[in-house]
């Protein structure tokens, strides 16, 4: 049984600031902002959610790829535009708060871009 | 003419049980800004998808959060389930949201003591960890664990309750409620917890749901989203209304728990009645392949695990939005403007749980 | 009067029986359920490594040469699933946690005793299909 209609719409990015102004004017709420690495390309979703309508739009880009912020529309998206910098180290210009990769302090840089894993494999030696 | 000082706040402080770091920028004793930078437990725990087979991340997406540990779990496997368009027994959706009504129960104990501790008022704090165990011991009973159920798992549940323990566990509620309305009538009537609450950290309705303040601090400023009621699990066919309160302070945080603390235990009531016979468990056959933002109301608001698979066992992106980082922006705008002394007590009123923020 | 709210319960704290156990003197609840530690019987284990392979936190090695079950008590996280996969059940959990360490060893080396039954030999690979 679906729980609920999940519509995800891929635009470009130049296309982004227009749609999200669509949905903040709609009386939209952020649900949240993901990247995810897809091969060699960045996937970002941003979801939006209106009286339990859920709706995605999402852009894929390249590693250099400048993203605009959206933060100028949804104040709280500066969370996760930092996130999102932080940990897979997608430019993302014109934050309202731009902690400069401070926001989540990670001792390797951008972590999450070409995971490493420590201890791994069962029978490891101590 | 005054000058502006910093002052840093946390990672250690007494009233903070996880660590977040808060740069208080300070106009004599007011609060003019604040930045809030987190990262001290960083465990990056959703990249280990990539190591985990499918059914095994369950217990990893268990352990992201040490409060709201079944929710993780049942979020988790509910997307998973949507994307392998699983048809998961109902009494499986029962004993999911019974189990997920005790988490809540637990969680807003856990921190309504934890308030109490951060006002001051000690004899308060023991008294809601006392009641606490009560709940705790029923999850320890049902599932062998306190705290990490482990209970769920993908295409059901991996325990049953039997019908009798279902019976004494309803029985038992009636002490259990007389006990917690003994405790509300504290944190809603006492004088001296509401002289430390009213007016303190105000968020209006708008910059509520503007800012994305999800699950208590949304409901406490009059936005009444609450996303059982999108009908996962069992909720829908149980009757519940979210619970709002308008004033937006810190004591309309805080009676929002209250007053869910008994809309969880009429819930679990309406679902001990409810719950069918049947089987706990379907079996699960092939790898996912698709996509799904799994969306489940935690005790601290709207949590999101976005699960993308490709056809193999391991998924492709794990992606766990916790409803902490959503009411960090929320926070900032209630500190601007209060009293240092505050802080600690506007600070714990959003419920920060920082290790699942963190992931 | 609404400063005194908390009175009634204080008072009723006082006067009734305390609600902790004196702990290391009085053991502490366990239930059937509990999830302690995992224990290992290892005249029955017939080394086939499904526990390996399942547990999350990859703290079990079984070495089919050696004939050795090993168990990484602080690696383990006590999930239950290694006993739901074994095939032949001599996997169990006890209720008791295992005890506070001192020092980074929580590795725990188990001799399996298991004797193939005697049957016609077959390949290398055959315990599944005699078990
Ligand atoms: S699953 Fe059971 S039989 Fe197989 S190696 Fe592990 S303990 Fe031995
Ligand atoms: S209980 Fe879980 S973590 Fe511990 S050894 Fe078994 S499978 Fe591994």
């Amino acid at each position: 049984m679906k729980i609920e209609e999940q519509t995800t719409i891929v635009i470009g990015v130049e296309h982004l600031i227009g749609r999200v102004e669509q949905f903040r004017k709609g009386g939209y709420r952020l649900v949240q902002l993901n990247c995810s690495k897809i091969g060699e390309q960045f996937e970002i979703n941003y979801c939006f959610e209106r009286e339990y309508r859920f709706e995605n739009i999402r852009i894929v880009i390249d590693f250099e790829t400048e993203v605009p912020s959206i933060s100028g529309m949804y104040w709280g998206a500066f969370v996760y535009e930092n996130e999102m910098h932080d940990l897979y180290g997608v430019a993302v210009k014109g934050m309202n708060i731009d902690f400069q990769g401070n926001f989540i302090r990670t001792s390797v840089q951008y972590p999450f871009r070409n995971p490493s894993f420590q201890g791994e494999g069962p029978c490891q030696e101590k | 003419m005054s000058r502006k000082i910093v002052i840093p706040f946390g990672p250690q402080h007494p009233v903070l049980p996880e660590p977040i770091h808060l740069d208080l920028v300070l106009e004599d004793e007011t609060v003019v800004d604040v930045i809030p930078s987190i990262g001290y437990i960083h465990r990056g725990l959703e990249t280990l998808v990539a190591k985990r087979e499918f059914t095994e991340y369950v217990y990893i997406a268990e352990r992201t959060c040490g409060i709201c540990s079944f929710i993780h779990g049942l979020t988790y496997c509910q997307g998973v389930e949507q994307i392998m368009d699983l048809e998961v027994p109902p009494r499986a959706h029962y004993l999911r949201t019974i189990w997920s009504e005790y988490s809540r129960l637990h969680s807003h104990l856990l921190w309504l003591g934890l308030f109490a501790d951060a006002m001051g008022f000690e004899n308060l704090f023991m008294n809601s960890w006392r009641l606490r165990e009560f709940v705790l011991d029923i999850l320890e009973e049902t599932t062998g664990g306190r705290v990490i159920q482990g209970s769920c798992k993908i295409g059901g549940v991996r325990k049953d309750i039997s019908n009798e323990k279902l019976a004494s566990m309803a029985a038992d509620l009636k002490g259990f409620e007389a006990e917690l309305s003994d405790l509300s009538d504290v944190f809603l009537h006492d004088d001296s917890v509401k002289s430390r609450l009213v007016d303190v950290g105000k968020l209006t309705r708008t910059d509520a749901y503007d800012l994305g303040a999800m699950g208590p601090v949304a409901r406490g400023s009059g936005v009444g989203i609450d996303l059982r009621k999108t009908g996962y699990a069992a909720y829908r066919d149980l009757r519940f209304e979210p619970v709002t309160e308008t004033a937006g302070d810190s004591y309309a945080r805080c009676a929002v728990r209250v007053r869910e603390l008994f809309g969880s235990i009429d819930l679990i009531r309406q679902a001990i009645e409810k719950i069918p016979e049947g089987d706990i468990e379907v079996k699960v056959k092939g790898n996912p392949d698709g996509e799904y933002f799994s969306r489940s109301e935690q005790p601290r608001g709207e949590l999101v695990h976005y699960l993308k698979a490709n056809g193999s066992k391991h998924l492709v992106r794990s992606r766990i939005r916790t409803p902490t980082l959503t009411n960090i922006p929320p926070l900032v705008k209630m500190l601007q403007g209060c009293e240092l002394a505050d802080v600690p007590v506007i600070v714990l009123s959003i419920d920060p749980c920082i290790g699942c923020t963190e992931r | 009067m609404a400063f005194f709210e908390m009175a009634k319960t204080a008072i009723r704290t006082v006067v009734s029986r305390p609600a902790t156990l004196m702990y290391p003197a009085r053991p502490g609840k366990k239930t059937g359920l509990s999830r302690g530690h995992v224990v290992i019987d290892p005249s029955r284990c017939i080394s086939c490594g499904m526990c390996m392979k399942k547990c999350p936190s990859e703290a079990i090695c079984v070495e089919k040469d050696e004939r050795i079950w090993r168990i990484d008590r602080l690696r383990c996280v006590v999930c239950n699933s290694c006993i739901e996969v074994c095939p032949v059940k001599c996997l169990r959990m006890d209720l008791q946690y295992s005890p506070a360490l001192l020092s980074h060893s929580g590795l725990e080396t188990f001799l399996i005793t298991y004797v193939k039954p005697e049957r016609p030999k077959k390949s290398e690979t055959g315990e599944n299909a005699d078990a």
